[in-house]
């Protein structure tokens, strides 16, 4: 654990109206690592994931990535909320992925993989399709540049948006349960993909279901439930021996 | 309609049931058409005799009325004010469009807006051009120049530093225009944010997500998803406001289709032959209409999964009569019109 951290979250919190969601999440991650979160639904995974490129406003707390404030700039002791253009900047350099996919559905693959590039970093058309031949290529659908979304298979559709978060050449990627909309046999070849990302030492964090997977890739393994940190620790010892109560009675539920 | 359907329902019934039952007799092939007597529907011809009857009877009297005027019909059809008249009509309804279309456009992203004065102007504005009768809003557009003679700029209630006079409402195909935009905006505003509202949610998001501002999330990801469900409503106005322009005799203007038949008919005592004219003239333009949104709809249904487009190399062009537009049956079948 050495060098400045990926994301280094200090007592996040996060409220919707009078509903606290984050009360409090403290964790690090550091570059290269892998980070899976998993808790029962309602438990502020996904929101916390939200905070974390700025689609959701951090209230309390403080968030960054790479060593930079979140959604914020601090002058002196104030904060200043940053400017929309601001936080796409911000954006560039982190990727997500769905669990419904969310790819532009009146746009072919590659073109939903170019569309960032061109108009975000002002890539050329030719740059940008070669390079989302490629990234198509490395996700196993070399042959699908052409198709529509609507004729590819769910596990294709988050294949393509692996690719199309992997084209802005993120430094993290945030996985929002990218499995949990699939046919149960067409999880493995999304996860093949995630594999593959976390071996050639990409930063992710990943809000999953799939234990199997958190147990082989993560680095770390968050139990978050109601808003809080319950548990982290190397996977095999917070899946074999969990030291909340909380963290024992959702494990037997879901292993 | 369901003729051909019940055709195809004998002879696909035993195939899938083969398949369903999932013996080794798969081949469907071997299997063995049912040879029956097809269910037979009396009234349908019943009913086509009759109304066909009814319509010959009715174009066989039509054609010999003198009432009718047919050779003044023949006479005025192609009549140079007429045709003039008819491109009065078509430019009044081009630029009324377009002109509705950016204001509605305005008035449907104010009524998204975060602001609750945008949000109440918005509003306001579409009750009260919805609410009142598009002929009653050209009347009052017609004597709006008497109310305001002079534009003026500067601190109310003090002596105005320029003063113009109002030419913008006295020339009236100017009014015409201001009056049949203002009025139609309000609609289209309405399917402006019906489709802006149908994009799902997670596409905004994907789009902020990887790092795109919002006026390009809404040009790349929402508004071509939006057009889906905007374009359909929208040729119905377009083929609304065509025959709306009529009313622009109570501006007056009488330089439209209608006018100008209706002049011509009053000099010649046959009004008859004349509104047959001016409606041949609507018809021919509605129908160009029609088949022209036929075409923008194919083309913005994109990525539907229903329509193939000719963009993917596998799968050669379809013959034009397949599609959404099935052979024989008619293009559009509302011809719009909510007046």
């Amino acid at each position: 654990m050495t060098g400045a951290p990926m994301v280094l979250a200090e007592k996040v919190s996060k409220n919707f109206g009078t509903n606290r969601v984050l009360r409090g999440i403290s964790l690090e991650v550091d570059p290269g690592e892998v980070l899976c979160i998993v808790g029962p639904s309602g438990s502020g995974k996904s929101t916390f994931l939200r905070c974390i490129n700025h689609l959701e406003r951090v209230d309390g707390g403080r968030l960054s990535v790479d060593g930079q404030l979140v959604g914020y700039r601090q002058k002196g002791e104030k904060l200043y909320e940053l400017k929309l253009k601001e936080a796409a900047f911000q954006r560039q350099e982190i990727g997500m992925v769905f669990q419904r996919f969310n790819l532009f559905p009146h746009l072919t693959a590659v073109e939903n993989i170019t569309l960032a590039p061109m108009r975000v970093k002002g890539l050329s058309r030719t740059k940008a399709t070669a390079r989302a031949k490629e990234l198509l290529e490395r996700v196993g659908l070399g042959d699908k540049g052409d198709a529509y979304p609507a004729h590819l298979s769910g596990g294709q559709q988050q294949r393509v948006a692996i690719a199309r978060a992997l084209a802005m050449d993120p430094k993290l990627m945030l996985f929002d349960e990218p499995t949990s909309a699939l046919d149960p046999e067409l999880v493995g070849e999304v996860l093949d993909v995630m594999k593959g990302l976390a071996k050639s030492g990409m930063t992710m964090i990943v809000v999953t279901h799939e234990m199997g997977f958190a147990r082989e890739v993560a680095d770390t393994l968050v139990f978050m439930d109601d808003g809080v940190v319950v548990e982290a620790g190397p996977p095999r010892q917070v899946l074999s021996d969990p030291q909340h109560d909380r963290t024992k009675a959702f494990l037997s539920k879901v292993l | 309609m369901s003729e051909p359907e019940s055709d195809r329902m004998i002879e696909s019934e035993p195939d899938r049931k083969m398949r369903a039952r999932g013996g080794q007799d798969a081949d469907t092939s071997s299997a063995e058409a049912i040879v029956a007597v097809p269910l037979r529907h009396p009234w349908r011809i019943v009913i086509a005799v009759v109304l066909l009857l009814g319509l010959a009877v009715f174009v066989l009297d039509a054609a010999q009325r003198s009432d009718y005027g047919w050779p003044d019909v023949g006479k005025y059809i192609f009549d140079r004010r007429i045709s003039q008249a008819a491109w009065v009509t078509l430019w009044l309804t081009i630029y009324s469009m377009i002109g509705a279309i950016v204001l509605g456009l305005l008035l449907a992203i104010m009524r998204l807006s975060p602001n609750p004065v945008l949000k109440s102007i918005a509003w306001l504005y579409i009750w009260v051009f919805r609410g009142t009768p598009v002929y009653v809003q050209l009347v009052f557009w017609g004597i709006v120049a008497l109310i305001y003679p002079v534009f003026t700029l500067g601190i109310p209630f003090t002596t105005p530093w320029v003063t113009v006079p109002n030419e913008i409402f006295t020339n009236l195909f100017i009014t015409a225009v201001i009056g049949l935009a203002l009025n139609e905006a309000a609609y289209m505003s309405e399917i402006v944010r019906a489709g802006l509202l149908s994009v799902d949610e997670g596409q905004a998001e994907a789009s902020t997500a990887l790092a795109m501002s919002w006026g390009q999330t809404m040009r790349y990801v929402v508004v071509p998803q939006a057009m889906k469900i905007i374009i359909p409503p929208t040729g119905n106005e377009v083929i609304s406001m065509l025959k709306t322009t009529s009313l622009v005799a109570a501006i007056p203007l009488s330089v439209d289709l209608y006018g100008v038949s209706r002049g011509i008919s009053a000099v010649t005592f046959t009004p008859v032959p004349l509104l047959i004219v001016a409606s041949l003239w609507y018809l021919l333009f509605t129908s160009i209409l029609m088949v022209g949104q036929h075409f923008i709809e194919k083309r913005f249904s994109r990525g539907t999964g229903r329509v193939k487009t000719g963009k993917e190399p596998a799968a050669p062009e379809a013959p034009p009569t397949a599609g959404p537009g099935a052979p024989g049956v008619p293009l559009g079948t509302d011809f719009g019109g909510k007046g």
